[in-house]
């Protein structure tokens, strides 16, 4: 799974303006190396949320460009871009009426796979995620907990193995003891695929523990890009202010720095 | 002669008229879902449209029945005495349950779904057919079962315009003051609106998916 550290996503001074003229993001720049996890950290308001749905054009940029693997988004087809890039929002958005097998089958499905490849990828996309086949597939999303929702959410963005993984809050609606045990998870399997992720998350202790690199975000703008070690020591207010949330209680170990060196 | 007697010694014309009550409801509701339903598809996306064309189906309603089935008469091409000016009175009686649940229906979808739909490139027309229709399918048929009881009480004055079915009966004891001729008329017309409520209830509950229907 080699792949070159090019820039995997490139943000040129996007801004974003709701049709009311309310600005959520101003001029932004950012670039997500292949196989980084950025995370976007912010307050709620700051824009990150905002960010990550300019990357697959749920929201269309007022302002600026995006390329996405080097190619501007306006010269990508809509659909083939978000079928390469996966999505995972907090409460999984899982199709409550589909099984967790039609679930995660959904994109390879999309994209024409051969109904055997589809079962073979449905399975070993559960067992990546720690579920088993067996007593998960048939499933409906609501005789799951939020956990194996998570998981469900997860495999169905994976299943056809996009470079591109967005991840809005992921793990933000779990009890603390099952959102440990994703993180934990979460990190041994970023660095696996080598995929090039970005994180959106409020907890700056999520943020330090998953992070390759933090973009910290205020008011719809930039106000820095950091690796976890030098976000712990950065001057700049937003990030102390971070920091000093912690209370001192810093996370274990600055998290795997060669995630996707692969 | 008791009632039952009398009940069996016109079973041919019951029958007929039954034959014919089911037509003139199956029709309208043909017409009415067909037109109601993508109608009511289109108004989730146009919400301007929403309010004029929810309002016009609003002032039908408010029509009495008698009295649309007396407008209709003179109308070119739709109108007319008989059973086709019926028919297009009845579907549109029927169409603003149907739209209305159609709208309510796609409109209650979950905008997380609808999200991750689009997210995982799903086109609008996959969307629509996979995600939409399926969930707010319970809604739409509980609309359909509304808009199918009206249909077949408000089809027994049909008959009035000479439309035939079970109201043929009703009019007719009306006019000899016989209570056993009006019964042979509505007892059937109360039995098929049961029954049809009871089978489209039943198939209402299978479609409904699990989740949307616990929560």
């Amino acid at each position: 799974m080699a792949r070159s550290r090019g820039p995997a996503i490139e943000l040129r001074n996007v801004a974003y303006r709701l049709p009311n003229g309310r600005s959520l993001l101003n001029s932004l720049s950012l670039t997500i190396s292949a196989g980084d996890t950025l995370i976007l950290l912010g307050r709620s308001g700051s824009g990150k949320t905002t960010s990550l749905k300019l990357i697959n054009r749920l929201l269309e940029p007022s302002e600026g460009e995006i390329l996405v693997e080097g190619r501007p988004q306006s010269e990508w087809d809509l659909i083939s871009l978000r079928r390469s890039i996966g999505y995972v929002i907090q409460d999984a958005g899982l199709f409550p009426h589909w099984s967790v097998e039609r679930n995660v089958a959904l994109v390879p499905r999309l994209g024409g796979w051969s109904d055997e490849r589809v079962r073979d990828r449905v399975r070993q996309m559960l067992a990546l995620v720690g579920l088993d086949a067996a007593e998960f597939a048939h499933r409906l999303p609501h005789e799951l907990s939020g956990g194996q929702r998570q998981r469900v959410g997860v495999a169905r963005a994976l299943a056809a193995d996009p470079p591109i993984l967005l991840m809005d809050e992921p793990f933000g609606a779990l009890d603390p003891i099952t959102r440990a045990e994703l993180q934990r998870e979460f990190r041994g399997l970023a660095a696996r695929l080598g995929k090039t992720i970005a994180f959106v998350t409020h907890d700056v202790r999520e943020a330090l523990l998953l992070g390759t690199r933090i973009a910290l975000l205020a008011a719809g703008g930039l106000a820095g890009v950091y690796s976890p070690e030098e976000f712990l020591h950065a001057s700049e207010p937003e990030a102390r202010a971070f920091v000093d949330s912690l209370g001192g209680d810093v996370p274990c170990a600055p998290p795997n720095s060669g995630g996707g060196q692969v | 002669m008791n009632f039952f007697q009398f009940l069996v010694q016109q079973r041919v014309e019951i029958l007929q008229r039954t034959l014919e009550h089911l037509w003139l409801v199956a029709a309208a509701m043909g017409a009415a879902v067909l037109i109601g339903l993508p109608l009511g598809i289109v108004l989730v996306r146009r919400r301007r449209l929403r309010r004029w064309v929810l309002g016009a189906a609003n002032v039908i309603q408010t029509i009495p029945s008698l009295a649309l089935f007396g407008f209709l008469i003179p109308v070119p091409i739709l109108g007319g005495i008989g059973a086709s000016t019926a028919i297009v009175a009845l579907a549109l009686y029927a169409l603003l349950p149907i739209l209305q649940n159609t709208y309510t229906g796609i409109a209650g979808v979950d905008p997380a779904v609808l999200e991750s739909a689009r997210a995982m490139g799903m086109t609008p027309r996959q969307t629509l057919w996979q995600v939409e229709l399926p969930l707010s399918m319970g809604v739409i048929l509980a609309g359909v079962r509304v808009a199918t009881v009206i249909t077949i009480g408000v089809a027994t004055i049909a008959a009035a315009i000479g439309a035939g079915g079970l109201g043929v009966f009703i009019f007719r004891g009306v006019a000899v003051a016989s209570n056993a001729v009006i019964l042979a008329g509505a007892i059937p017309a109360a039995l098929l609106a049961i029954t049809a409520d009871l089978l489209l209830g039943l198939l209402e509950r299978r479609l409904t998916p699990h989740s949307a229907a616990r929560e």
